[in-house]
C-alpha cells in the first residue's frame, strides 16, 4: 500500500465506499426480505422466490413475456459486461485491480480448458467461459437477498447440459467420425467384459446430461430454500430469531461456496465432456 | 411434496400455523416447484438462449481480444524487458572485463617504466663510476709515476752526498793523498745498492 500511488489509494477508497453502499443496500433488503415473510404465525414459503412471474402487469407467462427471471438474465449480461469489458477498459501491461479480475477468470478457464480437454479444444474456449461466467454470475446474483436466481431452475440448466450433451456428441462423430463409438468399447478390458461395459458406458453417457444439469439446479436451489426456511423462522421467533439468523449467515457463508463451486463444476465437466469428443480412445 | 403443499394449503391451519412447502398462495396456480411449471419453460428457454448469445458475442468481440492482446503484450514486455536486463547485464561484465585489462596494463606499463628507469640510473651510474675510476687509476699512475722519479732523485742525492762525503771523508783520514773518485763512487754505490 505504501509503494502504490495516491491515485489508486484514492481509487481503493473508492471501492470501499462503494462496498458499504452496496453492503448497506443488501442489508436492507435482507431486513426487508425478513418482514416480508413475517405475517404473523409461521408462515414460511421458501418456494416462493423461484416463482417465475411478469415484471409487468398480471398476465401469463408467454415465451416473450418480460418477466423477473428475464430481469435477472440481463443482469447476468451486465455483471458479465462489468467484469470482462469495463474492467479490461484500461488495457493495462501492469493490471488494475478490475483488470486482474478479468484476467484471473480468463487464465483460470482457458487453463483449464487446456489441462482438461487438451490444446486442440482451444477454439472451444470461448463457448465454455460463456458457461462459466453466466453460472457464476447468475449464482452470486442469486445470493442478492430478495433476488430470483435463475440457475435455480431446471429448465435453464437442462438447456445448458443440453447444450453441452448435443454439442459434444456431435462434434464427438464430426471430428472422429465412428471411431467416436470406441468411447464405449472399453479396450483395456477383457473381451468378455466388454459388450457388457459398453452398455454401462452408453447408460452412462446419456446419464450425463441429467447429472449434469440436476446437480446444479438442485444444489442452489437446495441452498436458497433453506436460506428462506431459517429467514422465516427468524421472522417468526422475534428476540430469539437471532440463532436462525446466526444460521442464515452460516448457510449464506456456505452458498457463497457453493455458487463458485457449482460453477466450477458445471465447467470443468464440460471440459471432461469435450475431450471425450476430440479423444474418445482410452 | 407437491401433494404435501395441496393438503395443507390455507385451510391447514392449526394453531396458526403455516408451513406451506408450495406456492399455493402465489400469483400463480401451479402446485409444488416452481421448477416444475412448464407454463413458464418456454419463456425461460428464450430468455436464457438470448443471455448466453449476448455473453458469447461480448466475450468473444469484445472481451477476449482484449485480454489476449494484453496478455501477448505483457509477454512481449517481459521478454524485451528480460533481453534488455541480459544485455546491461553483459554490458557490465564487458565493462568490469576492460577495467580489468586496463589495470593490468597500466600496472604492467608501470612496471615496464620503473624497470626502464632503473635501468637508466643503472647505465648512468655505471659510466659515471666507470670514468671516476679511471680518474682515479690517471692520477693514481701518476702519482706512482711522481714518487718514483721523486724516490730516485732521492736515492741519485743521496748516493751524491754518501760519494762526497765518503771523499771528503777519505781525504781528512789520509790527507795529501789523492783520492780516487773512481773507487769511491763504486764503492758508495755497492753500499747503496747492496
Amino acid at each position: 500500500m505504501a509503494t502504490e500511488s495516491t491515485n489508486s489509494q484514492a481509487k481503493s477508497g473508492g471501492g470501499k465506499v462503494v462496498g458499504f453502499v452496496l453492503f448497506g443496500l443488501a442489508a436492507i433488503a435482507f431486513i426487508a426480505a425478513l418482514l416480508d415473510d413475517y405475517e404473523g404465525g409461521l408462515s414460511i414459503h421458501p418456494m416462493d422466490q423461484f416463482i417465475v412471474s411478469p415484471l409487468f402487469g398480471d398476465g401469463a407467462v408467454g415465451p416473450f413475456t418480460i418477466t423477473n427471471a428475464t430481469m435477472w438474465f440481463g443482469l447476468a449480461v451486465l455483471a458479465v459486461i462489468a467484469i470482462m469489458v469495463l474492467g479490461t477498459r484500461g488495457r493495462a501491461v501492469i493490471p488494475s485491480r478490475s483488470q486482474s479480475i478479468a484476467e484471473l477468470a480468463y487464465g483460470f478457464v482457458r487453463n483449464m480448458v487446456e489441462d482438461v480437454a487438451g490444446k486442440d479444444a482451444l477454439p472451444y474456449f470461448p463457448y465454455i467461459f460463456t458457461l462459466f461466467l453466466y453460472i457464476l454470475c447468475a449464482n452470486f446474483l442469486g445470493l442478492i437477498p430478495g433476488s430470483f436466481t435463475t440457475t435455480s431452475h431446471i429448465a435453464v440448466t437442462a438447456i445448458l447440459a443440453a447444450a453441452v450433451f448435443l454439442t459434444v456428441t456431435i462434434l464427438g462423430f464430426v471430428k472422429n467420425g465412428a471411431g467416436f463409438l470406441s468411447l464405449f468399447w472399453v479396450s483395456s478390458a477383457p473381451l468378455a467384459l466388454r459388450p457388457i461395459l459398453a452398455i454401462i458406458e452408453l447408460i452412462s453417457y446419456f446419464v450425463r446430461p441429467v447429472s449434469h444439469s440436476i446437480r446444479l439446479a438442485g444444489n442452489v436451489m437446495a441452498g436458497h430454500a433453506v436460506l428462506k426456511v431459517f429467514a422465516g423462522f427468524a421472522g417468526a421467533l422475534g428476540l430469539a430469531g437471532i440463532a436462525p439468523i446466526l444460521g442464515v449467515v452460516a448457510i449464506y457463508g456456505l452458498e457463497v461456496l457453493v455458487s463458485a463451486i457449482q460453477a466450477y463444476v458445471f465447467t470443468i465437466l464440460t471440459c471432461v465432456y469435450l475431450k471425450d469428443a476430440l479423444h474418445p480412445h482410452h | 411434496m407437491a401433494d404435501d403443499a395441496e393438503n395443507t394449503g390455507h385451510g391447514g391451519v392449526e394453531a396458526g400455523l403455516e408451513v406451506a412447502i408450495g406456492t399455493d398462495h402465489g400469483a400463480t396456480d401451479a402446485p409444488g416447484m416452481p421448477q416444475l411449471d412448464f407454463a413458464t419453460f418456454d419463456n425461460q428457454v428464450f430468455w436464457l438462449v438470448v443471455t448466453l448469445v449476448a455473453i458469447y458475442l461480448i466475450l468473444s468481440k469484445i472481451a477476449l481480444p482484449r485480454i489476449s492482446a494484453v496478455i501477448a503484450e505483457r509477454q512481449g514486455t517481459l521478454t524485451n524487458d528480460l533481453a534488455a536486463a541480459e544485455d546491461l547485464k553483459r554490458q557490465a561484465a564487458e565493462a568490469e572485463e576492460s577495467y580489468n585489462t586496463a589495470l593490468a596494463n597500466a600496472r604492467a606499463e608501470a612496471q615496464r617504466i620503473s624497470q626502464e628507469t632503473r635501468d637508466e640510473i643503472q647505465a648512468q651510474l655505471q659510466v659515471e663510476i666507470d670514468k671516476a675510476d679511471a680518474e682515479i687509476a690517471a692520477k693514481t699512475a701518476e702519482s706512482t709515476a711522481r714518487i718514483g722519479e721523486i724516490q730516485a732523485s732521492a736515492v741519485a742525492t743521496a748516493e751524491e752526498v754518501a760519494r762526497d762525503v765518503a771523499a771528503e771523508i777519505v781525504q781528512a783520514l789520509a790527507p795529501g793523498q789523492d783520492v780516487d773518485a773512481d773507487a769511491v763512487a763504486a764503492a758508495v754505490s755497492a753500499r747503496v745498492q747492496g
